[in-house]
């Protein structure tokens, strides 16, 4: 069987290119507003940039974009799973 | 005709299911350290300041950028030129060795510094100190680890492609590689901010 069939699309080298450009942009963004000294928001910008970068790197460079449904569902588990961890020990901890 | 049967989805699926685990192996660490975080952040914002941004930053460009040229190798090969998908996969095996190179300098200076897992140095820290720094340790050197096998990984890969075993009709094993790196510049891209950036 030939793997190059129609499900396959080939991401040109152009969108990868501007991608890269993108997740610069967005660690200089980031080492910027570390350096502002914003107290607890500068956390949370910080962290939600790597999420964005995250997104990005999963969708263009991971091909999630362009697979089948399924792997998209799939990727829902570990970070669903990840959730709960991370917000019942939060529970446990900010109140004890 | 003589076809194996090849199921590339199911290549596919197995290898993310196997990035799940990597997810949660690593995502147990980052809680842990979420949790000393909050129990000790006057401790962990003087830790912090001891790292040097440059080393993390100029790091974080050089794993971004081999992600790039991981890609392109892909592309590369899924248009059928066998030449330009070497010399991107030779591109980001050597980004990876940079990359390692780098963190053998940054835990270097550490070391000299009389700052590693269980130095007296480090014992004589405060408690929240010597969370974080063990954190670091333990995170990076996964991490690094992780970098390791994925050049090791890669450089089969490479040889793969050279001898036309990987091409244009069958390149679920780069593929997969592939997925395997990026998952790694994806921990960093976390480690990056929590360690050296949050102050």
């Amino acid at each position: 069987m030939d793997q190059n069939e129609a499900q396959y699309h080939i991401v040109s080298y152009g969108t990868y290119v501007l991608v890269w450009i993108g997740l610069l942009i967005l660690t200089g963004i980031t080492i910027v507003i570390s350096g502002l000294n914003l107290g607890g928001l500068s956390i949370l910008a910080v962290l939600f940039i790597a999420l964005v970068k995250t997104g990005l790197v999963l969708s263009f460079f991971m091909h999630l974009k362009y697979e089948e449904t399924i792997f998209q569902i799939m990727l829902l588990f570990p970070v669903v799973i990840l959730t709960i961890f991370i917000g019942f020990t939060f529970f446990d901890v900010s109140f004890r | 005709m003589n076809e194996k049967h090849r199921d590339y989805s199911g290549a596919k699926i197995g290898m993310w299911l196997f990035l799940f685990t990597e997810i949660l192996l690593f995502g147990g660490m980052l809680l842990l350290y979420s949790v000393y975080r909050a129990k000790h952040s006057q401790d962990f914002h003087n830790a912090a300041r001891e790292l040097n941004t440059i080393t993390g930053a100029l790091n974080t460009f050089i794993l971004i950028t081999s992600s790039l040229t991981m890609a392109l190798s892909i592309s590369a090969t899924q248009k059928g030129n066998k030449k330009l998908s070497t010399i991107f996969l030779v591109l980001t095996i050597l980004l990876g060795f940079t990359f390692l190179i780098n963190k053998y300098f940054e835990w270097g200076t550490k070391f000299h510094h009389g700052i590693y897992p269980n130095s007296p140095e480090l014992l004589n820290h405060p408690k929240g100190e010597l969370l974080f720094y063990s954190l670091y340790f333990v995170l990076t050197g996964f991490h690094g680890l992780h970098v390791i096998i994925g050049v090791l990984i890669l450089s089969w890969m490479a040889v793969l492609v050279t001898k036309a075993k990987i091409h244009q009709r069958d390149f679920i094993k780069l593929e997969n590689s592939g997925l395997y790196w990026h998952l790694v510049d994806i921990i960093w891209i976390f480690l990056f901010p929590l360690f050296y950036l949050i102050t």
